[in-house]
């Protein structure tokens, strides 16, 4: 086991997104930010509540989205689902998905499919705590990230959110 | 998938996690119905045949529209209009509909026990049963608690109280297992000679004839329909009669002191089982039941969806 992001780290990770998100962004009332289910949720959260500090009398829009029913395995394996909760809609928005570890890309790939269902965003942008370099199944790339690391695929990354530590096995 | 049963036959198959696994995840596909796109591909690769033997709305277009929801392909197959009136047999009727390369099937028949004849019968075909002569009903029994939690937040400790034809009800026979298994408070109210004793000793369950006292007592109660085509000998004297003693009506629910919920599977005779006064009032949910109900069977033919073979 190695740690790749430890405590500090890990708070000093989330600042900078934040930060480097609202740079980025013109207008924070045309932006979304979804987290998806279950573990980019604990990223986005952070993201989000470090992002309403730097923005206390703006309205965020924050919702999480659960792909579960847009897997391209739905049916070779069980997955629970969780729950989805964007009360507004994405049209003509500009959307930032998050996730805490970018891998082969598929999670990606079925949030984008499950993100059109409700409606046509502008833009799309993919900003995740860790991203896996190598093993790439889809070309899916993220727009901002914390952390890139290569890895082999035996290998395991894991946020560990009751320590708060990204640990490589 | 991940039930401990591959066919929904009946409640009596269940396990209490099954149940909860089947309510939970319908909760997330009533959140996908509220979607501009009310749609998931999640069986986009599965075709599933309706088979239906015997009259049905409600369950019918909710089964179908739960598979257009999930992306499945569908055939419907009513036994009216087919060759079961040159004399084909279920067996032969469902296997040549499977060689088509049909995945899973739905189906109603009046005969108790039907599906369960083809699950012996069929490897490797999920059966979900949309109700079986006066056996079960599961899907009704599984909308009908979605319901129930959805307004009270849990089955638990909950006084539920079936009124009217026990004995030729399979939604009665789903609901009391489903509600035994989940922990709630069962009670039946109706005419004796629509009360079998089996049931009633079986389940250990409550009676209480005189339906006021029987509504004070409840938290939630589930009307059920007189089944006329059912009946081959006379139950009860009329059905104004019946209206009068068993009838949910707005003046038996003045003399009880709280609002309690109002359920009914359909389809309704209004003025008979329930008055239309009650059934279109603010305290019936039977409107929000249907609703549910493509919900709770998306989640059921989710849930046993054959595993896609590797090979």
């Amino acid at each position: 086991m190695k740690t790749i992001l430890n405590k500090e780290q890990l708070h000093l990770s989330i600042i900078r997104l934040a930060q480097h998100l609202v740079e980025n962004l013109d207008d924070v009332s045309d932006v979304v930010f979804i987290g998806i289910q279950p573990r980019g949720v604990k990223v986005s959260d952070k993201i989000v509540e470090r992002i309403k500090l730097l923005y206390p009398d703006r309205q965020i829009q924050y919702g999480i989205l659960d792909i579960t029913f847009y897997r391209d395995d739905v049916r070779e394996e069980f997955h629970v689902a969780s729950k989805t909760d964007i009360p507004f809609s994405v049209e003509g928005k500009k959307v930032i998905l998050i996730d805490d570890v970018l891998y082969t890309g598929r999670t990606i790939r079925a949030a984008l499919d499950a993100l059109q269902d409700f409606g046509r965003p502008q833009k799309v942008e993919l900003c995740v705590l860790i991203d896996r370099r190598f093993n790439r199944e889809l070309p899916i790339q993220p727009d901002y990230f914390g952390k890139a690391i290569d890895t082999i695929a035996s290998q395991k990354v894991k946020v560990q959110w009751d320590i708060e530590e990204v640990q490589l096995y | 998938m991940q039930l401990s049963t591959k066919h929904l036959l009946g409640i009596k198959e269940l396990s209490p996690e099954d149940i909860t696994t089947i309510l939970a995840t319908a909760q997330q596909f009533k959140e996908v119905l509220q979607r501009p796109v009310k749609k998931v591909p999640s069986l986009r690769d599965v075709t599933i045949v309706n088979l239906f033997y015997e009259n049905s709305t409600r369950t019918r277009i909710s089964f179908e529209l739960a598979e257009k929801r999930l992306g499945a392909d569908t055939i419907n197959f009513s036994a009216s209009g087919s060759s079961v009136s040159k004399g084909e047999t279920l067996l032969d009727t469902v296997n040549n509909i499977l060689s088509m390369k049909v995945d899973m099937v739905v189906m109603r028949h009046s005969a108790s026990g039907a599906p369960h004849f083809l699950s012996k019968h069929l490897e490797g075909i999920p059966i979900v049963n949309a109700g079986d002569g006066i056996n079960e009903h599961p899907t009704q029994a599984l909308l009908d608690a979605f319901s129930i939690q959805e307004k009270t937040g849990t089955l638990k400790d909950k006084k539920i109280l079936l009124i009217g034809d026990i004995m030729h009800s399979r939604v009665a026979l789903s609901n009391i297992y489903l509600l035994k298994k989940m922990g709630a408070q069962i009670m039946l109210s109706g005419p004796p000679t629509l009360i079998p004793k089996h049931i009633t000793e079986a389940f250990d369950i409550r009676v209480e004839y005189n339906l006021t006292k029987a509504l004070q007592w409840c938290d939630v109660a589930n009307v059920l329909r007189i089944q006329l085509e059912r009946q081959n000998q006379v139950l009860f004297s009329s059905l104004r009669e019946y209206n009068l003693a068993y009838g949910v009506t707005q003046h038996k629910l003045k003399h009880i002191n709280k609002e309690i919920i109002i359920m009914h599977p359909g389809p309704i005779n209004r003025g008979v089982e329930i008055d239309s006064d009650v059934a279109d009032s603010g305290q019936s949910i039977i409107l929000q039941q249907v609703e549910n109900g493509v919900a709770v069977r998306m989640a059921v033919l989710y849930l046993l969806a054959e595993k896609k073979s590797n090979n």
